[in-house]
């Protein structure tokens, strides 16, 4: 309105300022009002992450403990706790621990089964791929209580359903073999991310350069090769870092294992958990908690140094 | 090198679409085939099939003298330009055209020398270490020629492979590649929907709608002698005239005019039948005054085609078209007379040609 009753040359000038305006605040709401905006999202961000986040940097440096004097007032005690997490050989135990854990039902379980599944899925329509796709991402939406109890009942020496149904005496694949339960359990809980992902990553493989590879002769491990992994590179790139970080910090294991038998299981979210709410050590575990920290950042820098380095 | 023949081939998708329907085609040794046909008339779908990357749901393909219908599309010795050149992103261009032949387990020298030789014939030696995306639609063009080029196929098929380029490329792209086909003398089978390019550029041509073929023959016989109305309608830069018409002994009355009978269909009409009467606009000619077997009206619409005009006459309730020369079109509005030529005006009952 105020542009249709202002003198020919006024509105260039109200232009220029709006364009000025608009430069930096698309919204037009002004600084004041945009801030109360995104004000109750930022207080609870600050709130449940931040403040827990640097909480634990603090705790790391003193000696508090759930119960006893340690607990009323807590003394700083330097880098005590770090020297001491460092030089256990149990949380360098638990870090091998870990290591398997994320390479054998991450890197490899879930990205082979998920990418499998998507790469067999890919063309199908119908009743099918719905049963397998609805069962894989059961897995993966149901509580951790539940599926954990399912996999229990399944495995156990005595009465399990793998035992009622195969009449091994003796097995017990939780205890003879508890690294490679727990593998075998986190890729079938979690390979539903990876499959959804790479299902949207080969919808943007172009059929034609498929196609022409196939005309070419080439076979289906060649097309893979040559075709859909120099594709979906990014994809998996971080596919693999985000689930490298959330079998990392994954405390589920805990639910069929508890970290046993004689920690062999005992990977490092479990041990956190041990030394800080059952060995009442609160300030060595949050020391624990910031080297794991540490090593999370370690493991993205990496994946995400390879995503950047597309040529 | 080899011919294509094709025996009541059919396709039909899942779905129910008939895309291609019991269909004969031959294709000798060397041909430059071209496939033209309105959108969605199966034009893909038949080059698709002779590649094997569909399965006829009838019928069979030879290639050669090797019955292909059930091989898969790598054993059937046939390379294939697509529309979006489907150069691999993640190769330079060296590796793009040897990459059928890594296939095929040629050695690394091999290949690469292989390579460079048919880039060079195809002026791509500067670019070989260029990958896809650095390259012009041009060039990219040429990378995937060379890469069908490098394979010794038997026959080469091309799905639309001008359609990326600007107009003045699709031009030169048009005249180098027939130039090159001459050279290689491998068959092939190209899709347009760029009739110029069928016409300019092909040895034979098919016309095809809804999964039939309707014609085949040279451009020049397709274009002078449309067998049906289809054809007829869908050929030429400028539609041919088509209009409903009587027999009346010696002449034919269009549009409450007499013109004589074609050529063509001299003594092969019955007196009072009906017909269609087809003349291009590019064979009718124009004056200002009556002529003996004219068209008259009023002058409707003048258009420039650059060097000529077309111009639209009302006769009676039908609109008949001329291609006038440069300087010679008249204003809008005032009387004028089409000519048609006897020798090239077309007579159709039910839709197909009338002749001998
Ligand atoms: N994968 C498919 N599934 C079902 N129907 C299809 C499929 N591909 C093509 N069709 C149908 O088959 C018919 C022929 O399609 P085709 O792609 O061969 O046409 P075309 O002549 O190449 O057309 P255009 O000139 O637009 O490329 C069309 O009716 C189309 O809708
Ligand atoms: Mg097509």
């Amino acid at each position: 309105m105020a542009q249709a009753t202002s003198p020919p040359e006024a509105p260039e000038v109200i232009d220029e300022a709006r364009a000025r305006r608009y430069s930096s605040d698309a919204a037009g709401l002004g600084r004041l009002r945009a801030g109360a905006f995104v004000a109750p999202a930022l207080a609870l961000i600050a709130v449940f992450l931040v403040f827990p986040a640097l909480w634990v940097l603090y705790l790391g440096l003193t000696n508090y403990r759930l119960t006893g004097t340690a607990a009323a007032e807590p003394k700083l005690v330097g880098f005590d706790n770090f020297v001491k997490a460092v030089s256990d050989p149990a949380f360098w135990n638990s870090t091998w621990l870990t290591v398997q854990f994320v390479l054998g039902s991450a890197v490899i379980g879930q990205v082979v089964l998920g990418f499998t599944i998507a790469w067999l899925m890919r063309d199908r329509t119908g009743p099918l791929k719905r049963a397998v796709e609805g069962l894989v991402i059961l897995a993966w939406i149901l509580p951790s209580a539940v599926v954990s109890f399912l996999w229990v009942a399944l495995l156990d020496r005595d009465g399990g359903t793998l035992q009622a149904l195969l009449h091994l005496p003796g097995f017990a694949p939780l205890l003879d073999h508890p690294m490679l339960s727990i593998v075998v359990f986190n890729t079938w809980r979690g390979a539903a991310f990876s499959m959804m992902l790479y299902g949207a990553a080969l919808g943007n493989v172009p059929p034609s350069h498929l196609e022409s590879a196939r005309l070419a002769g080439a076979s289906g491990w060649q097309q893979l090769r040559d075709v859909v992994f120099p594709h979906i590179r990014g994809h998996i790139l971080t596919n693999l870092l985000l689930i490298s970080l959330w079998t990392f910090n994954d405390f589920t294991p805990f639910m069929l294992t508890a970290g046993g038998p004689d920690g062999q299981t005992e990977v490092l979210a479990v041990h956190v958990y041990k030394v800080a709410l059952l060995g009442q050590e609160l300030g060595y575990g949050a020391a624990v908690s910031t080297v794991i920290l540490l090593i999370n950042l370690v493991v993205a820098v990496f994946y995400l140094r390879l995503l950047r380095s597309k040529k | 090198m080899a011919a294509i023949e094709l025996r009541g081939l059919t396709k039909v998708y899942p779905g129910g679409v008939k895309a291609l329907d019991s269909l004969d085609l031959a294709i000798p040794d060397g041909e430059f085939f071209a496939l033209l046909g309105p959108s969605g008339c199966g034009k893909t779908t038949l080059l698709r099939t002779i590649a094997g990357l569909e399965t006829a749901t009838g019928g069979a393909v030879v290639i050669g003298d090797r019955d292909v219908t059930g091989v898969q599309p790598g054993a059937r010795d046939i390379a294939m330009v697509f529309q979006d050149y489907a150069l691999f992103p993640h190769m330079d261009v060296t590796d793009n055209i040897a990459y059928p032949l890594r296939i095929k387990k040629v050695g690394k020298a091999d290949r690469q020398r292989k390579a460079l030789e048919v880039g060079t014939r195809l002026g791509l030696d500067q670019l070989m270490d260029r990958r896809p995306g650095q390259l012009s639609g041009g060039q990219q063009q040429r990378v995937a020629l060379a890469r069908v080029m490098a394979t010794q196929a038997k026959a080469f098929l091309f799905d639309e492979p001008l359609s990326n380029l600007d107009a003045r490329l699709r031009l030169e792209a048009r005249t180098f590649l027939k130039k090159l086909q001459r050279e290689l003398g491998v068959t092939t089978v190209f899709v347009t929907h760029d009739q110029a390019e069928a016409l300019a550029m092909a040895d034979r041509m098919a016309v095809m709608e809804a999964g039939h073929i309707r014609q085949i023959g040279t451009p020049a016989e397709v274009f002078q002698r449309p067998a049906n109305t289809f054809v007829a309608a869908f050929i030429g830069s400028t539609p041919m005239n088509l209009l409903d018409g009587t027999v009346r002994g010696d002449t034919l009355e269009v549009a409450g005019c007499k013109v004589p009978v074609p050529v063509s269909a001299e003594g092969l009409l019955v007196d009072g039948e009906r017909i269609v009467y087809g003349v291009r606009p590019e064979y009718n000619t124009y004056s200002a005054e009556p002529a003996e077997g004219s068209l008259g009206g009023k002058v409707a619409i003048v258009e420039n085609l650059g060097a000529s005009h077309l111009v639209t006459l009302e006769v009676g309730d039908v609109l008949v078209q001329a291609v006038v020369p440069e300087g010679d079109e008249p204003e809008l509005g005032v009387d004028g007379f089409a000519t048609p030529r006897r020798d090239r005006a077309l007579v159709y009952r039910d839709g197909e040609l009338v002749s001998a």
